[in-house]
């Protein structure tokens, strides 16, 4: 057996070309609006949002609508709901996003009690199954990305401005209150996008970690974005046949593979890598 | 005059609490605020200020940590609504003529490890210009290109400004402010923890801009800076309490109201003395220490 019949003889399986094409989708997305969510600091604001997303596809799929429009009006407001807070609130701002995103998946979690025989279903949720996407998920993953990628590509320069120095940005006349809000609900489009591919639970390392990783090896924002795309890419082809040949989770294969690298970079960066600061101190 | 024993304090000039005028250049003033309070949640940061700042001042804003000095920026900037009273700048609400106007954050609310290089960080001064979908033109490069020049940071425009130190990272966000262009400076710290020849050239930008008809505002901890380099000051503790030139207005008497007694008074160096602002450097809104030269390799 070849190396290339490796990797060609899980596509004779049609779940696992849906499976492929979803991941390197799911993957880029999240790295485009990744590089965000780390400059930001957005990272616990993903993870609330994921998780308020889930009531969202529970009652979609209670009263019968495609899921990803109950999770994407549950994630979009809720973001949208925390950009609110983040501006007017009296209580600290971690603990109010605590409050709201525990709320909402414990209602998610109360709704999808009452469907007694999809419980068993819960744990796709929570742990995502890359390879039970159907053609027609793919199809929405494919345009509500498209949607994502193509706003931020027609804002890149305003975003960068507004998310590197919010108060410049405003005073020389840019809507950074709009910016701002026009990226959590594209951060929460992207978030019910990838629930499906890797679970509530683990988008946070999706958007995070290919981001992360790029950071530490680039010092450019496009380069960043860019670099974080090609691990995303990497990892969700690396971690799928990973997954398919050791017989393990798919979702949990993917992120595995993009925490090793970040793991590589965080060693070996030649800008802030742990063995040039070793190094530079020894000497 | 400044000094202790120095002669009494000549007062022409000046205007001693509120209604402070800073009459500069030819004439329309570029900045008007009249009965002007603003605060963030229940804390009151600036009170009742009345202002009127001519084009093409250079001036300085004096006052000791949480006396207003970046809220009276954030205000005229149009970043922050004031809870009463009017501004008018450029002859608009704050915030109309917001491409005219160019407002540099101190140092430590910026995130120096962010991915962009030099060149890219004064781009984005030109960002509100060139437009959505738009590529920078031509132009917006030439103006990037002078702006780096000015400041003389041209070979280190592909650096990522992390790399970069305390001194060249002011010199950096000089350069964006020049390069959108403005008629009004909001420099928040322009000279703040850098060293003494970056300070210099700095402010002789400074002063060639506001010969230029361009107003500049700066609030500074620097008293010795404020009194050498500045045209007009303006001393506020919540509250104005005295505005006019600046060789006039860091006087003693003035100082130590301003400041409630915490102003060392250096006699016996030439032009007089010294003045040492020794209240320790703290943002506004509390928490980080400034950033200093030292510190930034």
């Amino acid at each position: 057996m070849t190396i290339v019949d490796l990797f060609v003889d899980p596509l004779a399986y049609g779940f696992m070309q849906r499976g492929l094409i979803a991941a390197v989708m799911v993957g880029t997305v999240c790295a485009v609006m990744g590089s965000y969510v780390v400059l930001k600091g957005l990272a616990f604001i993903g993870d609330a949002v994921s998780h308020a997303a889930f009531p969202g596809l529970v009652i979609a799929y209670l009263i019968g609508i495609p899921l990803y429009i109950g999770g994407a009006v549950a994630a979009v407001l809720t973001a949208l709901a925390i950009g609110v807070v983040s501006r007017r609130g009296n209580l600290r701002f971690d603990t109010a996003v605590g409050v709201l995103f525990a709320g909402m998946f414990a209602f998610g979690i109360l709704l999808f009690s009452t469907i007694r025989n999809y419980v068993a279903d819960l744990f796709s949720y929570l742990l995502g199954n890359v390879l039970g996407i159907s053609a027609a998920d793919l199809v929405q993953i494919a345009v509500l990305g498209l949607v994502v990628l193509g706003v931020i590509v027609v804002l890149r320069k305003e975003l960068l401005y507004a998310t590197f120095d919010p108060a410049g940005a405003a005073a020389s006349g840019l809507p950074v209150t709009t910016l701002e809000y026009l990226l959590l609900a594209l951060l929460g489009i992207t978030i019910v996008v990838s629930i499906q591919a890797v679970g509530i639970i683990m988008v946070v390392a999706m958007l995070v970690t290919p981001a992360a990783t790029a950071q530490l090896i680039v010092v450019r924002f496009s380069r960043m974005t860019m670099l974080a795309v090609v691990i995303a890419v990497v990892s969700a082809v690396l971690g799928l046949y990973l997954s398919f040949y050791l017989n393990v989770a798919s979702g949990a294969s993917i992120v595995l593979v993009e925490t090793v690298l970040f793991l590589v970079a965080l060693v070996l960066s030649p800008r802030q890598g742990l063995l040039v600061r070793w190094s530079s101190r020894a000497a | 005059m400044i000094g202790a024993s120095g002669p009494a304090p000549a007062f022409g000039g000046v205007t001693v609490g509120d209604g402070a005028v800073i009459a500069a250049g030819s004439g329309r003033p570029a900045v008007r605020m009249q009965g002007v309070t603003a605060g963030y949640g229940a804390r009151i940061a600036l009170e009742a200020v009345d202002l009127e700042i001519g084009a093409g001042s250079l001036l300085a804003v004096i006052g000791p940590n949480g006396a207003g000095k970046s809220t009276l920026l954030k205000v005229i900037g149009g970043l922050l609504e004031p809870r009463s009273g009017t501004v008018e700048v450029l002859g608009g609400p704050p915030g109309a003529e917001a491409r005219r106007v160019a407002y540099v954050p101190q140092a430590e609310a910026v995130d120096w490890q962010f991915p962009v290089t030099v060149e890219e960080v004064v781009m984005m001064g030109r960002i509100p210009r060139i437009g959505i979908l738009r590529r920078p033109a031509a132009a917006d490069h030439a103006a990037v290109a002078d702006a780096l020049a000015t400041v003389n940071m041209t070979e280190a425009s592909r650096r990522q400004i992390g790399a970069l130190s305390g001194g060249q990272r002011r010199r950096v966000f000089l350069a964006r402010a020049i390069a959108s262009d403005p008629d009004v400076y909001l420099l928040d710290e322009p000279v703040t923890g850098v060293d003494a020849t970056t300070q210099e050239d700095l402010m002789d930008v400074l002063e060639a801009e506001a010969r230029q008809g361009k107003t500049v505002v700066a609030t500074t901890h620097d008293l010795a800076c404020a009194a050498h380099r500045f045209q007009q000051a303006v001393l506020i503790n919540r509250r104005i309490v005295a505005a006019g030139p600046a060789n006039l207005i860091l006087d003693q008497r003035l100082l130590a109201e301003t400041y409630g007694g915490h102003v060392l008074v250096v006699p016996g160096l030439p032009n007089g003395s010294v003045l040492l602002d020794d209240a320790h450097h703290h943002d506004e809104s509390g928490g980080e220490s400034h950033f200093h030269e030292e510190l930034g390799r």
